[in-house]
This record gives structure tokens, sequence and C-alpha cells, in this order.
């Protein structure tokens, strides 16, 4: 076989350039909003592996982002870790629990599940708002460091997006490489049909409870920057209608569509701010667009170009077969008489 | 010769209808095995026991000796056991060649390996030769659901047959297939048993098809093993001749 550059890969790195230099000009809350959109679309990356490639609903990702961000705060904050290493064990951490959160997910699927995981979400919010002693209860954590990496200073707003957005590319290829290994296949045979995939070998309890853990440590990795980009923590952002908007920045952006994730994050977690010139009309705008992009398009807006492909191809077709059409009948009477 | 399946007094009921009412039957090394019966005498039932969809209310089951009675359907399948279903299963949206690779994967490695290992858990060849066995090289790289009801019946037999097989369930593969796509599985069938020594049991309604791909038969009635034998003996057996034909 020969070595073909995988155009999913192409745009990742076309894209990275791109996104590197585009914001310099930005100031800092148009930087803050741009890293948010990358933070936001890491976690909805970890969501549409668990929800789009493997199926299962789950309303806990605003929780794991809160593990995340609150593992990240304490330990940095509190013991005085670096960044990288924090990182590391609040991904671990989430990793972790998720694999916990997964084991009622081998039991009950779709609307159930969801349950399972909002009562875990509300569990988690309130963790944060109650336990001051480690949370900072409805005070939250401040003063959350950025740090200096390789001798380059993170605190600045563009420095710190352009670490966000290194971050959003490695992770990036992490979930394409997991996707196109033989672990995608098979979280996308249990998907499509559980029972074939177990005939086939194929350990349905191993793989749910790893899409559940490797969504969720994504959603801890996302909370990790979200932190230090923040600089400062509470329970809001995490409370249960942060898992809403990320379940919604999903299904907007195509479930199961590899770029879905970043679209639904743009359409998420951007739009609102554009929309802000609106003044207060901004949410009721915001919510008709939802409203008429869940009736025109329910499989998201990478959905809308997929049908759009499917159409064009279809009436290619259509014209061929109607180009054909005559000659098929002027053969037809010899076949039919060859024919035993 | 060795006997590669032991079902020893299969019984599963479902309340008061004894669907499988002690079962007991073998199926030797490289034979070909078919199980008949009339719609409703638990054919499929006593399947599914066998390969760990419904735990049964007595007996066990024994491959290559050992018992395997009650092991999840990915165990088995990674013990050797392999199946077809009725209804068409191939995922669509996979390639011909994809759905192949995904049939062997499980089987190559750790999990661990498979992540880090070939994108195609190094599967090609062997997917390749099974399109090429079962003549499907023009759509190796179509989608699964654009092929036809034949075609995608050959690429669930091939996929079966991906992981080299102890033994492979066949659940009605001529289910809904055309006059001369059957003959072309059977053919090919018979090519796979032929070559590689594979072990199948076939259930089937289509007597012809069963007849003359098997060399032995299982007739089941009302739950219950009523005749075995040569297709010969059995198609002249008078109870066999009764339970088709009514009283």
């Amino acid at each position: 076989m020969t070595r073909k550059l995988n155009p999913t890969l192409l745009i990742v790195l076309l894209a990275f350039p791109i996104l590197w230099f585009a914001p310099a000009g930005l100031k800092s809350y148009g930087l803050y909003v741009v890293a948010l959109w990358l933070v936001m679309s890491i976690a909805a990356m970890g969501l549409n592996l668990t929800l789009g490639y493997a199926g299962l609903t789950s309303l806990a990702q605003g929780a794991f982002l809160g593990i995340g961000a609150y593992a990240t705060a304490i330990l940095t904050v509190k013991a005085g870790w670096s960044l990288p290493a924090s990182f590391l064990v609040s991904t671990g951490l989430s990793f972790a629990v998720g694999i916990v959160l997964g084991f009622p997910a081998l039991r009950v699927k779709h609307h159930y599940l969801a349950f399972v995981t909002l009562a875990f979400s509300v569990v988690v919010f309130l963790v944060a708002r109650n336990e001051e002693w480690l949370t900072g209860g409805v005070f939250g954590l401040a003063n959350i460091p950025r740090p200096v990496l390789f001798g380059i200073d993170l605190g600045g707003g563009l420095a710190f997006y352009r670490f966000v957005l290194c971050v959003t590319l490695v992770l990036t290829l992490v979930m394409w490489w997991l996707l196109h290994s033989p672990w995608g296949r098979a979280f996308l045979a249990i998907r499509e049909n559980a029972l074939r995939a177990a005939s086939l070998g194929i350990d349905i309890r191993a793989y749910t409870l790893l899409a559940f853990a490797i969504g969720s440590a994504f959603g801890g990795a996302a909370g990790s920057l979200y932190a230090p980009l923040v600089e400062f923590i509470d329970p809001a952002p995490f409370a249960l209608s942060a898992s809403f908007v990320l379940l919604l920045t999903v299904v907007a952006g195509g479930a199961g569509s590899f770029f879905g994730p970043f679209v639904g994050a743009f359409f998420s977690y951007m739009l609102p701010e554009l929309l802000r010139a609106t003044g207060g009309w901004y949410l009721i705008i915001y919510a008709a667009v939802v409203l008429v992009l869940v009736m025109v398009s329910p499989t998201g807006l990478l959905g809308l170009i997929d049908r759009w492909r499917d159409h064009r191809s279809q009436r290619r077709a259509a014209t061929i077969r109607a180009a054909a059409r005559p000659t098929l009948g002027a053969r037809q009477g010899p076949q039919q008489g060859s024919a035993s | 010769m060795t006997r590669v399946l032991e079902v020893n007094g299969i019984r599963k009921h479902f309340g008061g209808v004894k669907a499988v009412d002690g079962v007991s039957f073998h199926v030797d090394e490289g034979e070909i095995l078919g199980l008949i019966g009339p719609n409703g005498c638990g054919k499929s039932t006593l399947f599914n026991c066998i390969l760990g969809q419904l735990s049964p209310d007595d007996g066990e089951v024994r491959l290559d000796g050992k018992a395997i009675t009650g092991l999840y359907p990915s165990q088995l399948n990674r013990l050797g056991v392999s199946r077809t279903f009725q209804l068409l299963q191939v995922f669509p949206n996979l390639s011909v060649r994809e759905n192949l690779i995904l049939a062997g994967q499980e089987h190559k490695g750790t999990m661990l390996k498979r992540l880090f290992g070939p994108r195609d858990a190094g599967l090609t060849p062997d997917a390749d030769r099974m399109i090429a066995f079962f003549k499907l090289e023009h759509l190796a790289e179509q989608k699964a659901g654009g092929l036809s009801y034949g075609q995608q019946k050959l690429l669930d037999a091939a996929m079966a047959f991906m992981a080299g097989p102890r033994l492979v369930l066949l659940d009605e593969p001529a289910g809904g297939v055309n006059l001369t796509m059957l003959a072309n599985l059977k053919e090919r069938l018979q090519a796979i048993n032929r070559e590689l020594g594979a072990t199948f049991v076939v259930i089937e309604h289509n007597m012809e098809f069963v007849m003359s791909l098997c060399s032995r038969v299982v007739v089941m009635a009302e739950g219950k093993v009523l005749a075995q034998g040569s297709p010969a003996a059995v198609r002249a057996d008078p109870a066999v001749v009764e339970a088709y034909l009514g009283h």
C-alpha cells in the first residue's frame, strides 16, 4: 500500500499554522474566547468519542471538565505543582473516575445512562460547592498560575493561547490515532450492531469502559487547561448546564464526525460572543439558531455537508442512469434471448 | 475422529414452553452437519444456547472436550467459535475489506498491541485472500451497505471464516438468496470445508441445500432430536416425514 496523507490529518496540519498566526491581532478578551473555543473543543472531542463513536449518552462531560479544572487548581495553587504534572494527574484522575462511572454504562443505555451520568454531575457540583476546605466552596480558587515552560512565559494572552493550541493539536492527533486504530473500528462496530460485534470476538465490556474513560480523560484534560486560562474557578461553570451545552455542542457539530466537536464548540462558545453585539437579543437569536439547526439537520452542521454531498452524487448517478437507459433498452432483447 | 463440538442434554424452557428439551449431538472435525426441523422446533434457541446468547437451564456444551457452557459470545469467538446470523449482519458503513479486518482483529495480539500496532492489525493480506476466495475482488473498497443482498451474504460468510475458526455455525445461510448466488455460496462453503478442513453446523429450511451440502443431518421436532444420520437415511425416516407433513 502507498503512504498517502489522510485528508483529515491534512486539514489538521493546515489548520494549525492558520490558528497559530490568525489571532495575533486580537485583544486579550478575543484571545480568551478563541482559547476557550479550543479548550471546549477538547472536551467535546472526548464526548464525541463516548457519544458519537461508541453511542453512549453521557451528561457528565461538564463534571469531568470540573474534575480536571479543580484537580489542576488544587495541585498548582495549594500544592505548588507544575502545570504539566498537574495536567497529567488531572487527565489520569478523570480517566480513572470515567472507568468507575463506565460500569453503569454496561448495564443501562440511552436515557437511563443519561440519568445516571446526570446524577454524577450533580454530585460533582455539590462536592465543589460544599467541600470548602478542598475547593474553596462558592468563593472558588483564585490566582491559578500560568507557568513558564521551556523558558517561555505563558502569562500573556497570546502565549497561553498558543500553548493551548499546541496541546489541542497533540490531543487531536491522539484522538485521530485512536479512531483509526482497530479500537476505533471496534467502537464503531459496538455502536452499529453490538450483537454482531460480540460474535466477532469484540469484548463489549472492555471497549465500552475504555470509550467512557478516554472520553472522560479528554474532559479532564480540557478542565486542566480551563483553570489556568480563566485563572479563577468556582463551581458555577461546571454545573449541570455545562454538561448539557457540551452535549449540544457534539450534536450540533455532528456526532460521530471527526471535526464535529470543533464546529460545535464554535457554535456553542464563540457564536454567543459574536452575537453579544446585538445586546439583550443574543440568547434569543442563539436559541432560534439551535432550534432551526436541530430541525433542519439532526445530524449536525457537518451532517448538512454530508447530505449535500450525498444529494449531489445521487443526482450524478441519476444523470448517468438516464443517459444509459436507451442503450440498455436496445440490449434487452438479445440479452433475454441468450439467458437460459 | 476428533469431536469438535459436543452438546449434552441441553434444556431451555420459557415458562411452560419446552423450547429445547434435552438435546444431545456432536460434530466431528471437518464435518458439515445440518440441523433442520419445522418452524418453532427449537433450532434457533438451541443455537443461541450453544453460542452464549442464552444460558441453558441444564446440560453442557464442549468445544474440543473443554466445557464452554455459559461463556460470553465474544469469549466463544476468541476460542474459535464463529457464526453468521439469520438476518444479514454486515457493517454497512465499512468497506468490504474493513468488515473482514474487523472480523479478524480481535484475534490478533492484545488490546494494547492493537492500539499501537498497524491500523489494519496486519490483516490486509488475510482480508484480501478471503475477498479473492469469495470472488469479491472488484468490491473490496466498496461500502458493504452498497452491495447486493447475495454479495452481502457472501461477505457475511467470509467474515465468519476470517479468524480461522475451529467451528462455524451458519444460521439459514440460504435464506432470501437467489438460485445462482445460492449455488455460488454452496460451492464456496464446500471449497472452504475441503481446503481448510473447516467444520460447520448449518441451520436451514431449504431442504435441497441441506441435503446436498451436509454429510450428516440432525432433525429436531418439538424441542427434541427426532432423527439423525445421513441425508438419505433421514429423508426416508417415517417420523421425519410425519413431523414435516403433519398428522
